[in-house]
């Protein structure tokens, strides 16, 4: 008796205590830089959105800081022996925000809503994926036409995220306006361009590393603007930070700053077979001209002088930390001289060509940097800025000679050159269409031996940066700042923020 | 009047209403000031390449946001180039922007509220109730619309200002025509048998001309805002080429360790507006009799 | 005065016609297929294909039209294609907070503007009607953004005495929403007072040279009581019709204000719109503000028409 009357006046102590402490919710106020799109998985298509669905949506698997596959509402995976079939064990007890039940039949729901449903963005991400099996209720194969390496990296994404199939099927088109999934956070509210809400959810699988209660996700457009409500308290946490703001954040020790490089590229693209502008021109016609540009370029001024600092520099579609980088092709260094003996002896001492650029002011500060350093090894550069929605269409007619694009990036390698150097690919600008490179590009892709995937990666970079239809500059940093009251923020290269273990204290 | 019938002999000169009006002008202080301004700028704008100290498109990789010294009197930019240098030549870029703005709007406008206040009739109806479609539109988002349309240049920002500013003019004329169309002499010349060209031309739309220039001082005056406000959305001038707007764009990222970036442009823009603000408002006042 | 009135209701309906006309053919008119921007950064061709027909992108220009009309004449504006809202919703969710902007916009551009006209009209051609004239002018001669910037910078940044952006309901909480108001009216309310200044100083000067004037100042009565008693009283008539003309401006000016300070108003969400190539958000808000743009001018004439009643008369 004695002993539970001690105990309960210990428990009311700590009760005392603990109450005021846990009473005091935790939100976090984030600033982000667009607004996103629509919050469905299916139709979503901007980078932004997956920072919030970050917070709303489970995936089956994510990645960590090495890019690494590890599991999250599928618990492991298994490749049948030919290779077409993933089996996937899911993880039990995981209850969508309605409280209906995570199972196989739900996994094969989504998969086919990625797959089927009118205007779903998810289509070409599992183009493989020709069946799924409920093989029980934790388990569920995935049946491909053909070997798919980069399926695992897909399902680490949008086309891996599970929704509720009541509420998507109750609510069809309209689901975004309302979403319902099984990530930590449930959905609260939106107001278009002015905040989102998600609310903590209770029966999150991993509630132990969920310490904030609530998050209000802020779009502010403006880096300078964004900044200013960080400094001015009314922000907890922004994106995407100004990288000339850096040095001034350095000093204040209110607040702390994350990065990391990117999983993308920012380079220039340079039209050699989309349309008959690339004969008209020096550069898209003569690969010495090009290589004759490429090696005007100083990339590490390039980056000192448009970002700061704030990038590495690279050359290839993945970054030089990227385990996938093709070693054998080292950075070039600027070489003026040999540039200009390159184009002595192409026949062309001073091309001339229109540089189009995305009004976006990195690109511009890429650009003007680039016309300068150029002109010196007799390049006559001409910006054209263009604005970004009509420099999309131009690139996708051909209508262009060279171009700075900027990619975000994807997890697996074959994310950001696939669709950009394989025949009549979507994304493929520059117009490159050679069949040893689409051969090498498929074989890429459907071989899922990780050392056999590098060897054909090295091999695929020795002929594509021979012939330069994309010339990659350099690697953009993810830039975060926040209250120094924040903790526990894991720096992962796809620039999204992951919410378990964030803690405001 | 008795005075005037008693010395016949001594009858003053004629001056005309605009000389009247300009004698009224040059005794406010403010409009000359701001004569004075817009006169610098445009001395600025047409000896640029004499008066700047550099190259506004040289980049100096050394120099990237250097503070304003004796090399650089007003500073350098985020990638080394001179800011004095720029904001001189930019003098060009935002004088331009002003006054092709508002020349597009007049060589519109005029004729065509000439025409609807002149003829009359379903013309009439026609044109005003486009106008007044075109006035309802908030008048930026015409101006983005078109120079979205157009391609993001100072020559398109231009040209989608002066057609967003054309209604205005359009209106203007219209009610000065309508005003004086019903007065004897026109009549008179009627009468006598003058084409309505000639009358349009030579007894209506001197009588236009006064508010009109008023209307267009103060229309440069915003057309020179409006560029800026383009360039801030990524649609007017673009770099490298320098204007006010598009350096006051570039400058907001830098506030905090390139301030002077932003400070001359600014600057810059808020005087001459400010010089063709009061300009305007006193040819307004000189060319309005009761305000004496 | 009753035909009058006829008249211009009558007038409404082609004008709001060529308004339908010039922003839909503005927006129809962008370069680039807007299936591109709005299908996603891996320009998937099915999802192409689809938004090409789910907005009937590949039919003639004057069919799109007809489809448009007849779902505004049903009082269906369209979705947001980005964001998959009814742009009705947009417009009933936003417009709240653009007008409470423009109220405010405008009381302070009262504030600012009569003071300044009253103040340039009785003290003419002293330093104090230069310096009116420049205060009152200041706000129309600097970019808006620009001193929406500046602004933040020194109240937020480094004063701290109010927040940056962001917007919170009047009925939610009062002062919060004030706080956040005050800055971007303020820059709003600027520009426009210039414009009424002009007009209350020259409304001023007029009245104050009228019989009416005289008479009072002849009766012997204070000189502050001639001028705000009785002047002012009469000058301020046409001012205040003024601020419904002022619309169109105040909407222009939100345009930028509601960018810096992230205000989610109409001005915002249209510059998004144009830029996401989001049609059916530019269309139908450019539509709704024309309509309130073209009621309140009514109204104004109106107004002004009923309380002076010479122009009754010379109605042509």
């Amino acid at each position: 008796m004695r002993n539970t009357s001690r105990a309960f006046r210990i428990a009311l102590a700590v009760l005392a205590v603990a109450l005021p402490v846990a009473a005091a919710a935790q939100t976090l106020r984030f600033g982000l830089a667009e607004d996103p799109d629509i919050l469905d998985p299916t139709l979503a298509r901007t980078f932004v959105g997956r920072i919030v669905f970050a917070a709303l949506c489970d995936k089956l698997f994510d990645i960590d800081e090495k890019l690494n596959i590890v599991p999250q509402l599928a618990t492991s995976y298994q490749w049948s022996a030919d290779r077409k079939a993933l089996t996937i064990k899911l993880r039990q007890g995981v209850t969508f925000h309605d409280g209906e039940k995570f199972d196989a039949a739900a996994v094969k729901f989504n998969i086919e809503r990625h797959k089927n449903m009118a205007g779903s963005n998810r289509r070409g991400e599992l183009a493989p994926v020709a069946s799924v099996d409920v093989v029980d209720p934790a388990t569920v194969r995935l049946n491909l036409s053909a070997p798919f390496a980069p399926l695992l990296a897909q399902l680490a994404d949008r086309a891996g995220m599970m929704v509720s199939p009541k509420a998507a099927q109750a609510e069809g088109e309209k689901f975004g306006a309302k979403p319902v999934c099984s990530g930590p956070f449930r959905f609260v509210e939106r107001v278009a361009q002015d905040r989102i809400v998600v609310e903590r959810y209770p029966n999150y699988w991993n509630k132990g590393e969920i310490h904030l209660d609530k998050i209000v996700y802020v779009p502010i457009p403006d880096a300078t603007v964004r900044l200013a409500n960080l400094k001015s308290g009314q922000l907890d946490f922004i994106e995407r930070v100004g990288t000339s703001d850096i040095p001034s954040l350095k000093t204040d020790s209110r607040f702390k700053i994350s990065r990391i490089t990117e999983i993308g590229y920012q380079g220039i693209t340079i039209n050699v077979g989309k349309s008959e502008l690339a004969q008209k021109n020096p550069l898209g016609k003569d690969p010495r001209v090009r290589e004759a540009f490429e090696l005007s370029l100083d990339r590490e001024g390039i980056v000192q002088v448009a970002m700061d600092g704030e990038a590495d520099i690279g050359n290839q579609w993945v970054a030089p930390t990227n385990s996938f980088y093709a070693k054998n092709m080292p950075i070039p260094k600027r070489d003026v001289a040999r540039a200009k003996a390159l184009l002595a002896e192409a026949g062309v001492p001073n091309p001339s060509f229109t540089l189009m650029t995305p009004t976006t002011s990195d690109a511009q500060k890429i650009a003007q940097v680039v016309q300068s350093m150029a002109k010196e090894a007799g390049f006559d550069v001409k910006i054209q800025a263009t604005e970004f929605a009509t420099s999309l269409n131009m690139a996708d007619k051909g209508d262009f000679e060279a171009y700075v694009l900027a990619w975000s990036g994807r997890a697996d390698p074959d994310g950001n050159i696939f669709s950009f150097a394989a025949c009549k690919q979507p994304l493929n600008y520059s117009g490159i269409c050679k069949p040893e490179i689409d051969e090498l590009l498929t074989k890429s892709r459907t071989t899922l031996d990780t050392g056999e995937r590098k060897k054909i990666y090295e091999q695929l970079a020795a002929l594509l940066l021979k012939d330069r239809p994309d010339i990659y500059v350099f690697h953009r940093h993810w830039l975060w700042a926040y209250t120094n009251k924040l903790s526990g923020l894991r720096t992962i290269p796809d620039g999204l923020v992951r919410v378990q273990g964030l803690k405001m204290n | 009047m008795t005075s005037a019938t008693a010395n016949i002999g001594a009858l003053p000169r004629e001056i005309s209403p605009g000389r009247r009006a300009m004698r009224r002008l040059a005794r406010r202080r403010g409009a000359m000031v701001g004569l004075g301004v817009v006169v610098f700028f445009a001395l600025l704008a047409l000896l640029a390449p004499q008066l700047a100290p550099f190259d506004p498109l040289a980049t100096s990789w050394s120099a990237v946001r250097k503070a304003p010294s004796a090399a650089h009197w007003f500073g350098t930019d985020e990638i080394g180039r001179d800011v004095l240098s720029r904001v001189i030549f930019g003098a060009r870029a935002s004088l331009l922007a002003g006054v092709v703005s508002v020349s597009i709007a007049l060589a519109f406008g005029v004729p065509i509220g000439l025409a609807a206040g002149y003829v009359g009739g379903w013309i009439d109806g026609l044109i005003s109730r486009m106008t007044d479609a075109m006035l309802a539109c908030p008048f930026l988002i015409l101006a983005i619309a078109l120079a979205a349309f157009l391609g993001p240049s100072l020559t398109n920002a231009m040209i989608a200002i002066g057609i967003s500013a054309t209604p205005i003019f359009v209106r203007l004329t219209r009610a000065a025509v309508l005003q004086v169309k019903v007065e004897d002499y026109v009549e008179a010349a009627r009468a006598v048998g003058n084409s309505h060209l000639r009358i349009a031309l030579r007894h209506i739309l001197p009588n236009a001309v006064p508010p009109l220039i008023v209307q267009a001082t103060l229309a440069i005056a915003a057309a020179v805002i409006a560029e800026a406000a383009l360039s801030f959305l990524g649609l007017g001038q673009q770099p490298p080429a320098p204007s006010w707007g598009s350096m006051l764009n570039t400058a907001k990222n830098y506030i905090d360790n390139a301030p002077w970036m932003a400070v001359w442009p600014g600057l810059s823009i808020f005087l001459l507006v400010l010089s063709f603000n009061l300009l305007g408002d006193g040819l307004r006042d000189a060319f309005d009799p009761k305000s004496r | 005065m009753g035909s009058y009135l006829i008249r211009r209701l009558a007038q409404i309906v082609p004008t709001l016609f060529f308004v339908s006309v010039l922003i839909f053919g503005l927006q129809q008119l962008l370069p680039g297929d807007p299936a591109m921007i709005l299908a996603g950064e891996e320009r998937d061709p099915t999802v192409i294909a689809y938004l090409h027909q789910k907005l009937h992108l590949d039919e003639p220009l004057p069919v799109r039209y007809l489809y448009w009309v007849g779902g505004v004449l049903k009082g269906d504006l369209g979705d947001s294609q980005r964001i998959q809202k009814p742009v009705l919703d947009l417009v009933a969710e936003k417009l709240p907070v653009t007008i409470e902007l423009a109220a405010l916009a405008i009381v302070i551009a009262l504030a600012i503007g009569v003071t300044a006209g009253v103040v340039s009209a009785v003290f003419r051609d002293t330093v104090w009607d230069y310096a009116a004239n420049v205060f009152a002018l200041w706000g129309l001669s600097t970019p808006n953004f620009w001193l929406g910037i500046m602004l933040i910078l020194l109240f937020s940044v480094t004063l701290g005495w109010l927040p940056a952006s962001g917007y919170v309901s009047p009925f939610e909480d009062l002062k919060a929403n004030l706080a956040a108001m005050i800055l971007p009216a303020f820059v709003l309310g600027n520009a426009i007072a210039a414009v009424l200044m002009r007009h209350t100083r020259s409304a001023m000067l007029q009245v104050l040279s009228s019989d009416y004037v005289r008479t009072a100042r002849a009766k012997g009565l204070d000189e502050h009581v001639v001028v705000l008693k009785h002047a002012l009283r009469n000058a301020l008539t046409p001012v205040i019709t003024l601020g419904a003309l002022e619309f169109g401006t105040l909407l222009s000016g939100a345009v930028l204000t509601e960018q810096v300070f992230t205000i989610p108003g109409f001005g915002k969400l249209i510059v998004d719109a144009v830029f996401n190539r989001d049609y059916a958000v530019v269309q139908g808000v450019v539509l709704c503000t024309a309509t309130a743009y073209i009621t309140l001018n009514l109204l104004a004439d109106l107004a002004y028409f009923l309380v002076n009643p010479r122009l009754r008369d010379s109605v042509r």
